[in-house]
């Protein structure tokens, strides 16, 4: 038996009346010898033996120790007071960022501080964790649960309100007014569609569009002729300078052009998207170790490689560069790439090779590039082929 | 001035006595015997020494390095092909002094890593087995303090050394050394070691040389000032102070997540359980005691 049984209107689930006498013999009902029903449990086969007796803790029976308890619990709580009064003395006199190693090597202040406030806090759960358990009355209880059926008067009133409303209203019976009404709250979904379309670009402009040098995420400010430059020091870099077994963190010279005033030309958001794209990890080689990958014959220099640095799976970078194995590792998920044979992944969740950036040497003997990457740097995105 | 003149005077009236070039033929010659005796000699005896300590190198190298890199250096290739010890021509003295002088090398056993342990040759040994290693092939000879020592700059250019250092740091190195050079984990097993406490002529060499499987930072990649640069740094960031807390090894979020679900969940726990478990009842009724 169930609570929404819909015999069972008014929630009495223990019995069961009206069933014929004798129908059940494992449980069921019989009249007794007055005539009567008696209630029966039906669902369990044991009684319910209800709650047990009530058993008093010690702070119940005995004022002294009641009196002790909240003692404890009031002592608790005008500690919690001292230790956040010693929280604002200590953000006074400790010198925020001084004393490097006062206490146990660590800041004063610091330490301090985050003692004297997780102590209070610490003390104010405590107390009132101790109040709960010693003071507050914990008599068991038990709170029947109750159908979820509304009661059959309210279901006939809500689907007669219904059925008036139907016919007053005569949407039923006038067709013409109820179609026209559906198309033209239908229509309103146009005006949102054509609002979203202009809240930004679409996705094939994020893609290709440059507004100005490199952006778009199809393109890096790479171009034909720029030099490599190694990344934050910025010099550039001579092909024959570098030793087999060389790492270079590089990037593009664009990001440490500057003006006749000594300013850098790329600036602000452009910098911040032309550094996220363009560095890339230079590495010298046995010439013969490298294999020929179609289409890129004359994208090296002498056993120099200029991969991107950044992972193809969601955009770190990476530069874990095993000199022997010649494998470069993303630290966020492993992906591993070798750099000697296309940059292919040799392990890990990332989906495609690092982009190669070919590589030349100009007049000078150093290190430019032969144009922008031929594919996108980075991540994968909705638009790539 | 009269004395001056009385002694010039009486010098070149002794000029011109015979005995006077005899006297200075004398001098000539024990002028240019003593000059001969304090230079030419030296010379021939640090030829005579090079040599010496080459051939002293050679004895060690046959005696503890020749099982894996051959008896000339040449290498020792495995069955399949693989490297067992590497050819040794062209790496020069600093390698020899970085593995030798790091306890790396010998090795206890071929394997992924060779770890760190204490040196069992001398310094003497060592320059020797390096003497040896550069006489097979030209390559990077042990630096000179002055090149990776940032001493002689004024404190302001120290400071900028510092702060140029770290952003070099934290280009080149990081990836696998950690962000507070506190080294970490690499495929198959291997590790990129803790650079804390490391000799700043160690950390030199291994930049110049790239031992096990790191990349090389040679001179032309890496300029030896900005090598300066990065232990400068390193050395700097050693001496700084844990000022928010206890670093717990700088091993990131790995040694801090573990630290936070033990001590931190574990002691919530223990005391959840300690609240439940102190739940003490009486056995008297209320109003029994009244």
């Amino acid at each position: 038996m169930t609570p929404d049984d819909p015999k069972d209107p008014a929630g009495q689930h223990e019995t069961v009346p009206g069933t014929s006498p004798g129908a059940s013999p494992q449980g069921g009902v019989v009249p007794d010898s007055r005539g009567e029903f008696t209630p029966v449990r039906t669902d369990t086969p044991v009684a319910d033996p209800g709650l047990p007796a009530h058993q008093w803790r010690p702070t119940d029976v005995d004022p002294k120790l009641e009196k002790r308890a909240e003692r404890q619990v009031a002592g608790m709580f005008v500690a919690a007071q001292v230790f956040v009064v010693l929280f604002v003395v200590s953000y006074f006199v400790f010198d925020i960022g001084g004393d490097g190693d006062a206490i146990l090597g660590l800041g004063a202040s610091t330490v301090t501080l985050g003692l004297c406030l997780g102590i209070a806090l610490l003390l104010i759960g405590v107390g009132i964790i101790q109040w709960a358990r010693k003071l507050m009355g914990d008599h068991e209880i038990s709170e029947m649960r109750h159908p979820a059926r509304s009661s059959d008067e309210d279901r006939t009133a809500t689907l007669e309100a219904l059925r008036v409303g139907t016919e007053e209203s005569g949407i039923a019976r006038r067709p013409l007014i109820r179609n026209t009404l559906l198309g033209s709250v239908g229509l309103l979904g146009v005006p949102a569609v054509v609002l979203l379309r202009d809240l930004g670009p679409t996705p094939g402009e994020v893609a290709t569009e440059q507004p100005y040098e490199g952006a778009g995420l199809a393109n890096t400010v790479w171009a034909d002729g720029m030099r490599v430059v190694r990344d934050v020091i910025g010099t550039p870099i001579r092909a024959a300078d570098l030793e087999i077994g060389d790492l270079v963190n590089a990037t593009a010279a664009a990001l440490y052009e500057t003006n006749e005033e000594g300013e850098l030309v790329l600036e602000g958001t452009e910098r911040l998207i032309a550094n996220s794209k363009a560095p890339v990890i230079v590495v010298r080689m046995e010439p013969d170790e490298i294999e020929d990958v179609d289409g890129r014959e004359n994208w090296t220099v002498d056993g120099i490689i200029a991969y991107s640095k950044i992972c193809t799976h969601v955009g770190c970078p990476i530069s874990l560069y095993e000199r022997t194995t010649h494998h470069v590792l993303c630290p966020c998920h492993q992906s591993t790439f070798d750099l000697a044979d296309g940059a292919n992944v040799v392990f890990g969740p990332a989906a495609r090779a690092l982009p190669q950036l070919a590589l030349a040497v100009d007049d000078e003997g150093y290190l430019v590039a032969q144009s922008d990457f031929d594919e996108p740097v980075g991540p994968s995105f909705w638009e790539r082929g | 001035m009269r004395l001056l003149n009385r002694t010039a005077g009486r010098l070149s009236r002794h000029r011109r006595r015979p005995v006077a070039g005899l006297l200075v033929l004398l001098l000539g010659l024990f002028a240019t015997g003593t000059f001969y005796a304090a230079f030419a000699p030296a010379q021939a005896e640090t030829t005579a020494s090079d040599a010496a300590q080459v051939e002293e190198g050679r004895e060690l190298f046959l005696i503890g390095c020749a099982f894996c890199h051959g008896t000339n250096g040449e290498g020792v290739l495995t069955e399949s092909g693989t490297q067992y010890g590497p050819a040794l021509a062209g790496v020069g003295a600093a390698a020899v002094d970085f593995q030798v002088g790091t306890g790396r090398m010998p090795l206890v056993q071929p394997g992924q890593q060779a770890p760190r342990k204490p040196v069992i040759y001398s310094q003497d040994e060592i320059d020797a087995l390096g003497a040896f290693v550069a006489s097979l092939g030209p390559g990077p000879a042990v630096p000179e303090e002055s090149e990776y020592s940032v001493e002689g700059l004024s404190a302001e250019e120290q400071e900028e050394a510092v702060v140029r250092g770290g952003e070099i740091f934290r280009t080149n190195c990081t990836a696998c050394h950690n962000f507070d050079g506190a080294g970490g984990a690499m495929p198959r097993g291997g590790y990129a070691p803790s650079l804390k406490g490391v000799e700043p002529k160690y950390i030199y060499e291994a930049l110049l040389t790239g031992p096990q499987s790191m990349p090389t930072f040679s001179n032309g990649n890496l300029t030896p000032e900005d090598k300066a640069d990065v232990i400068a740094y390193l050395q700097e960031s050693e001496e700084q102070p844990t000022y928010g807390g206890f670093g717990l090894g700088s091993m990131g979020p790995v040694a801090e997540g573990l630290f936070a679900w033990v001590v931190g969940i574990g002691g919530l726990v223990g005391f959840a359980i300690w609240i439940a478990a102190h739940s003490t009842r009486s056995l008297k009724q209320k109003g029994t005691t009244e």
